[in-house]
């Protein structure tokens, strides 16, 4: 566990070692939890271990980007020494003390579980679904203030299927933001034929109305930034005006289609920052999000042909129910980090063997970065030229940051990250019930073979639970009430949620050593103070894809 | 199968008439041997089509009134369908009185079922005890108590521990009190209808098992037939049995009947016997407050409920397959259990045989469903038992073969009739919506002024959101949403569910300021939802035709208002309305919001076939606003230029006049109240102008809106009685102080006269009297509401049908009808205004009783000082 399952993605290098750290920071989860019962005292202690270690983190990358006022590494090192700090923080709240006072009741819980939940349904059309989406939920919640996760949901309208996405911030909220706003922009103007792209450029030449490209389904919560509509409009513009100008004359395939979605805007962000803005904001605003990262994980539904796309270490999965009912889950991704070995042997390749040593240090690239591809991220893609030219012209609270202009060590043949995506491909079958888009603020905490379980249960709900028959049996009315008021109660812990996601988070965040969520262990997690959530958890966003089986099996007998 | 776990008896055609089709597929061997279906008659006087127990005891009391040519036909067997899963339960306890009555009648009748026909009834006189685990559930069984014992049924209320003492099992840590009535009783529903079955045979009913009704045969607005799976029958009258099909059956047809009602899964359990077996004399248990009804069953128990959450089923239409194979549903039986285990713990380990499911028919308003199709004569109904059909079946039957065979029943029905609905609450979605709420209320507590709160907005009236926007609070009538008061801004009132009290309410003194602004200013009261007729022809077609169907003398000069009654042949009110001579020609004629359908039924049947003559629904052309109060006068004149001074303009007076810049609104000087106003029947599209212009010219002068609590409030402390509530079918206006609405000698016959004539001569038997509560406490006393037993020098002399307390008079007022009963016969005697005014009178509260000081006039004080006594609307009520 100590591997570090959630901590920031990128870490500020500091010289010395760990250990000792870990062993100060045993006392604490006495003090968090003095109520606890024995078996729970191991789990506890990986717990505060690895949040220790996230304690770090947080502050870092509080300062890294939290408002651009970087902490020089003299303080940082100040920093370093936090026993005294941390314990002395925890007293100064009387967190310890009292523990019951932070105790939520269930319907605050839920509240707080709710606060950023969504579904969406496909409608049918005269009683017949014609998509083999049923529809989805989703749910965030957030472990940074503010959250730097994203998601987006959208429908193509000009072509057929549907658009899903999870994107995982770092250094900052504004690269996923950008991401979240303008892909599926990208990826739709890459399906299009031909003819429907000029007919977009020459509405827009000539004034007329465009046609709708996406329909998005957005929480409330999911916002898009007004102030750079039209700069992001007019690189779009540029993009499909050089697929028009491409034509190549060929069908669109998904897959191509996605990647060269992805590479244009991480391509766009780049180019938008080099050039600047005259309008002061804006161009802060490109900075920022050139200088932040985001991990993509985004899915395309048409039919029963499903692409996922991913750049990064958020996660795709799809729940396959097999014939017995149990549960099953299929990856539809590959995590772009230190521990696939893969992704380490393409980094390495992609260098002169001198780097060999220095680009994968502490499972991070270059030893700060814990994703391997991402959006953004120019300090690990510019050149040191570059880099330096941007922030010195840039404007003066960039030119401030320690951060921004902080080069990596050993940085010698740049580029080292790119935003290029894997694509899998997989025709979906009847079996095949949902999707999960997750960040990997889930994944840390639970087993893919556990988030398939969950869900599956979920989905299927009480109407698997067989109804009770007495029959011929010898059943006595204690034993027939016993047995309903059990069943109740597993009915309305499923009941509890109206979402899929909801109902994940509820188990990643609550479950204890049995596998079923703890309401007390719930509801200490979710009232930690800002500044100690982070340690304990990541930000967690959820996006649960149902399909429709009837569709699906239908489209697969009209293939055969 | 399982009607044998249920009785003891086999039964078997008991009779030769009866046949059977031997052709069933789950037929034993019982019907294997049954001979070969005998034809169906070609014609019939009657055909009744449903074999429960409700068409079995038709097909009884028909045959015991004399009709013998009548067939019974049935789908599958007798006492197969709801029947036969009945619980079986005969309890008299129960809230309105024509229920009880039905209720008495049928324990009667089946407690010497078994001494008539020979068949074993599995009658048990058991006794019943309902539970009251709260203070205001001990109240409501206080009232059903009080009305029960003034009918001659023994009942009491006791203490838990007396219920302890008469049942073994039961817990009663959580009981306040207890209402036992010794006389309720047990009895095997399937044995009950064949018992009714066999004697109806016996008397020349025919009985035709597994033949089904395909659809009723209509000519001209006449039943003439039925046409069968076996054939056509001609018949003139057809009766509706059909339970929970009875729906589809009316719509069966090319001219629909509607007939409101929808089916609910209905839940029971059956238990093996208890160790030591229930004796079968231990009281049945009803215990409202949870949810569940305990009788011992072949010495173990039955226990079903009402849930809080019913399944609706059927609503797409008839399933006869599925009603045979409906699951158990355990966990939707559940919180009935729990509550049938904490209130009997010892039953842990008592054995379980079966959860049966059996549907149940409900209907809108938890009242079952008789009468005769406003559209189609002959087409009778008895259906919707709410799932009460054993208590009901026997007395509803018997009413439904008076009236068939008699024209009337011997009671007042119209709570039950089927013209109380129409068309609109025969909405699949309204009805499915409904019962759901319909079915839980079988346990809740019934307070006064309770409101439906499914298949609401329906009807509205174009005001409905101005209103709704000022702080309305709506109750509903026939299906049209009406304020009952407006909230003050910044007030709260309590939740729906806190706000059920049996004492003083919460909206008390804002409905005491829309009195009072009634009695000083003015106030608006919105009452679109009134019954709205024109009646108009040619020639003098119309005058004459209403001349007969009216007891008042309606050749009165253009521009009259009268009111008048519109009567039976025994002199009862059918309607009371008023009726605006708008021309020579042409009539206007406005009555309660529920005669809509029984009026329009009633004047159709009458009125003669002429092509020249023509009666229109006008209901929903017309915004109707009540402004009352002494400076109505004021908003209104300066609203039309036009003088409105009691010279021009006198009461009950109609005229057409402009208010605002609306040209052709129909002002007539009268409220409804006694107070002096004006209704104005507005035409829908002027409506929000005409209240707008209202609403500003009246605020110098002190406007305001009000409800209909306000409304009644003012009508019953001017003594007005309302039909439908104080009125009925079987109250002539001579039993009502209205002699001077009916007009003996106006020169032509009209129906009712003889019976007026007679009544005039011989004296009334009953007299509306008015009571005002002396030492009632208006904040620390139950109220009274409607139904109150009125005792006279300590003797039962009748009951009250409506109440209200007087802002005026600081009293409570009721009204009700007081009769006289001989001190030893019981006959009834006649009621002389010395009669009632020599006597001490009493009226009982749930038990409690508050003297009264009864009164034949109302107050004359009560009337404004503006008019003048000869011109008020009532100045009849002054003795002449």
């Amino acid at each position: 566990m100590c591997v570090c399952p959630g901590p920031r993605r990128i870490a500020i290098p500091v010289r010395s070692s760990r250990l000792p750290l870990l062993s100060d920071a045993m006392p604490a989860p006495a003090h968090l939890f003095p109520l606890i019962r024995s078996c729970e005292i191991s789990r506890i202690c990986s717990t505060a271990c690895y949040c220790h270690h996230k304690h770090l983190c947080c502050f870092s990358s509080h300062f890294a980007h939290g408002h651009f006022r970087y902490a020089p590494q003299k303080r940082f090192a100040a920093l370093y020494r936090p026993k005294e700090n941390f314990n002395h923080f925890i007293h100064a709240r009387d967190y310890a003390s009292t523990p019951q006072r932070f105790y939520l009741t269930p319907p605050q819980v839920n509240s707080i579980l709710k606060a950023n939940e969504y579904s969406f349904k496909v409608p049918e059309f005269d009683g017949k679904n014609v998509s083999s989406v049923l529809g989805f939920d989703s749910n965030q919640l957030p472990a940074n203030a503010p959250i730097e996760d994203r998601r987006s949901a959208a429908t193509c309208l000009q072509t057929r299927g549907m658009l899903l996405g999870v994107f995982d911030g770092h250094a900052g909220c504004a690269c996923a933001q950008a991401v979240s706003e303008r892909l599926f922009y990208y990826i739709a103007v890459s399906l299009l034929p031909h003819e429907t792209l000029l007919e977009i450029e020459n509405a827009v030449e000539s004034g007329r109305a465009l046609l709708p490209i996406l329909q998005w389904h957005k929480h409330p919560n999911d916002y898009f930034s007004k102030e750079a509509s039209k700069l992001y409009f007019n690189s779009l513009r540029t993009y499909w005006q050089e697929l028009i100008d491409l034509n190549s004359g060929e069908t669109t395939d998904v897959k191509e289609a996605l990647i060269n979605a992805f590479k244009r805007l991480d391509n766009d962000i780049s180019l938008e920052a080099q050039v600047g803005d005259p309008n002061s904001f804006l161009n802060y605003l490109v900075l920022r999000v050139a200088f932040s990262g985001a991990t993509a994980c985004v899915a395309h539904v048409d039919g029963v042909d499903l692409h996922v796309a991913n750049t990064g270490d958020s996660r795709a999965m799809l729940g396959v129910q097999e014939e017995d009912g149990s549960w099953s889950a299929v990856n539809l991704s590959y995590d772009h980090n230190a521990q696939n070995e893969r992704e380490v042997e393409r980094v390495k390749t992609e260098h002169p063997k001198s780097e060999e040593k220095s680009l994968v240090k502490q499972d991070r690239l270059l030893g700060l970065l814990m994703p391997f591809r991402a959006f953004g991220d120019v300090k690990f893609k510019w050149s040191i030229e570059l880099q330096k030219r941007v922030v010195e012209s840039g404007p003066d609270q960039l030119n401030d940051n320690e951060y921004t202009k902080f080069i990596p060590p050993n940085y010698h043949t740049p580029p080292y990250l790119t935003a290029e995506p894997e694509v899998i491909h997989h025709k979906l079958r009847p079996q095949d019930k949902f999707l999960v888009l997750a960040t990997d603020g889930l994944w840390e905490t639970m087993h893919r073979q556990d988030v398939a379980r969950i869900v599956g249960e979920y989905l299927t709900g009480v109407h698997h639970q067989q109804p009770i028959a007495v029959g011929g049996y010898k059943v006595t009315l204690g034993q027939m009430h016993g047995l309903l008021t059990e069943r109740r109660a597993r009915i309305s812990s499923v009941f509890e949620d109206q979402n899929a996601a909801t109902h994940l988070i509820r188990h990643a965040v609550g479950n204890n050593e049995f596998g079923t969520v703890d309401h007390e262990r719930l509801s200490k997690m979710l009232s930690l103070p800002e500044e100690l959530a982070r340690m304990y958890r990541d930000d967690i966003t959820i996006i649960v894809v149902q399909f429709n089986s009837h569709v699906i099996g239908a489209c697969q007998n009209e293939e055969l | 199968m399982f009607l044998r776990l249920l009785s003891d008896v086999r039964w078997r055609p008991a009779a030769p008439r009866w046949s059977g089709a031997a052709r069933c597929p789950r037929s034993t061997s019982a019907a294997s041997e049954a001979p070969p279906p005998a034809p169906l008659p070609g014609q019939a006087r009657v055909v009744v089509c449903g074999g429960g127990v409700v068409g079995a005891s038709v097909a009884y009391h028909l045959a015991k009134l004399g009709w013998r040519d009548v067939v019974l036909l049935e789908q599958g067997r007798l006492a197969a369908g709801t029947t036969r899963f009945c619980a079986g339960i005969v309890s008299t306890a129960r809230h309105v009185s024509i229920e009880l009555k039905m209720a008495d009648y049928s324990n009667k009748l089946y407690q010497q079922l078994e001494q008539e026909t020979g068949v074993q009834t599995g009658y048990m006189k058991t006794g019943s005890i309902s539970l009251a685990q709260t203070q205001d559930r001990l109240i409501s069984l206080k009232r059903i108590a009080s009305s029960l014992n003034v009918m001659g049924i023994p009942c009491e209320i006791i203490t838990p521990k007396q219920v302890a003492q008469l049942h073994p099992l039961i817990n009663i840590h959580d009981l306040v009190g207890a209402m036992y009535v010794p006389e309720d009783a047990l009895v095997s529903s399937a044995n009950v209808s064949l018992a009714l079955a066999t004697a109806a045979s016996r008397n020349g009913v025919q009985i035709h098992e597994r033949t089904s009704v395909s659809h009723v045969l209509i000519q001209k607005g006449r039943v003439t037939g039925v046409e069968t799976d076996r054939g056509k029958i001609q018949c003139q009258y057809f009766v509706n049995c059909a339970g929970q099909w009875a729906y589809e059956l009316g719509h069966s047809g090319d001219e629909p009947v509607s007939i409101p009602l929808h089916a609910c899964e209905h839940f029971y359990l059956l238990t093996h016997p208890l160790k030591e077996p229930l004796a079968s004399s231990v009281p049945t248990i009803v215990d409202p407050d949870g949810r569940i009804y305990i009788r011992n069953w072949q010495g173990g128990i039955l226990s079903g409920g009402f849930e809080k959450n019913p399944k609706p089923l059927f609503t797409e239409g008839r399933n006869q397959l599925e009603i045979q194979n409906l699951q158990e549903d355990w966990d939707h039986f559940e919180p009935l259990l729990s509550s049938l285990l904490r209130r009997m713990p010892d039953l842990e380990a008592l054995q379980i045989m079966q959860l049966v499911n059996c549907p149940e028919s409900f209907t809108p308003d938890m009242r079952c469903i008789m009468g005769e199709s406003p559209t189609v004569r002959g087409y009778f109904v008895l259906a919707g038992m709410n799932s009460a059909g054993i208590s009901y079946g026997g007395g509803a039957g018997k009413y439904l073969a008076e009236w068939m065979v008699n024209g009337y029943p011997s009671e007042n029905v119209w709570p039950l009739d089927l013209k109380r609905f129409g068309t609109l609450q025969s909405s699949r979605t309204f009805l499915r919506h409904r019962v759901m709420e319909v079915m839980p209320l079988m346990c809740d507590l019934k307070v006064p002024r309770w409101d439906f709160q499914t298949g609401r907005q329906l009807r509205t009236s174009p005001l409905y959101d101005r209103l709704d926007a000022q702080g309305a609070r709506w109750m509903e009538k026939h299906g049209f949403e009406r304020v009952k008061y407006f909230v003050p801004p910044g007030k709260d009132l309590l939740d729906l569910d806190q706000s059920k009290t049996f004492y003083k309410p919460d909206w008390f003194d804002i409905v005491g300021s829309e009195v009072k602004c009634c009695k000083e200013a003015v106030c608006v009261i919105d009452m679109s939802s009134f019954t709205k007729f024109e009646i108009s022809s040619t020639g003098d077609q119309a005058l004459e035709s209403l001349q007969y169907l009216f007891s008042n003398d309606l050749d009165v000069p253009v521009g009259h208002v009268v009111h008048t009654g519109m009567l039976n042949e025994k002199g009862g009110y059918e309607n009371d309305c008023s009726i605006a001579r708008l021309s020579k020609r042409s009539f206007f004629m406005i009555s309660p919001t529920d005669q809509q359908v029984h009026c329009w039924a009633w004047l159709k049947n009458r009125l003669p076939n002429d092509s020249n003559l023509t009666m229109e629904d006008v209901t929903w052309k017309y915004t109707a606003l009540n402004l009352i109060g002494p400076r109505a006068v004021d908003v209104l004149s300066e609203l039309s230029y036009a003088p409105i001074t009691p010279e021009h303009f006198p009461s009950l007076f109609c005229k057409e006049m402009s208010v605002g810049y609306a040209n052709g609104i129909r002002v007539m000087s009268i409220t409804h109240t006694g107070e002096p106003g004006f209704m104005l029947y507005i035409p829908i599209e002027y409506a929000l102008h005409v209240y707008n212009e209202v609403m500003n010219m009246g605020q110098k002068y002190g406007i305001r809106n009000a409800g209909y609590y306000a409304l009644r409030s003012l009508r019953i402390e001017k003594f007005f009685a309302f039909w439908g509530q104080d009125l009925d079918a079987f109250t002539t206006p001579m039993e009502c102080g209205r002699e001077f609405q009916v007009k003996l000698d106006k020169g032509m016959q009209f129906v009712g006269q003889e019976a007026l004539l007679e009544q005039k001569q011989n004296g009334v038997y009953k007299r509306f009297t008015m009571f005002i509560l002396e030492d009632h406490d208006t904040d620390m006393d139950l109220w009274p509401w409607w139904g109150e037993p009125i005792f006279r020098n300590g003797r039962y002399v009748g009951k009250t049908t409506s109440s209200a307390y007087s802002y005026t008079l600081e009293r409570h007022v009721c009204l009700g009808f007081v009769h006289h009963f001989d001190e030893k016969t019981g006959e009834e005697l006649v009621v002389t205004t010395d009669f009632i005014n020599q006597g001490e009178y009493e009226i009982d509260i749930a038990g409690q009783r508050f003297q009264a000081k009864a009164k034949l006039y109302p107050f004359s004080s009560l009337f404004t000082q503006r008019r003048r006594k000869d011109e008020v609307e009532l100045s009849g009520y002054q003795r002449e």
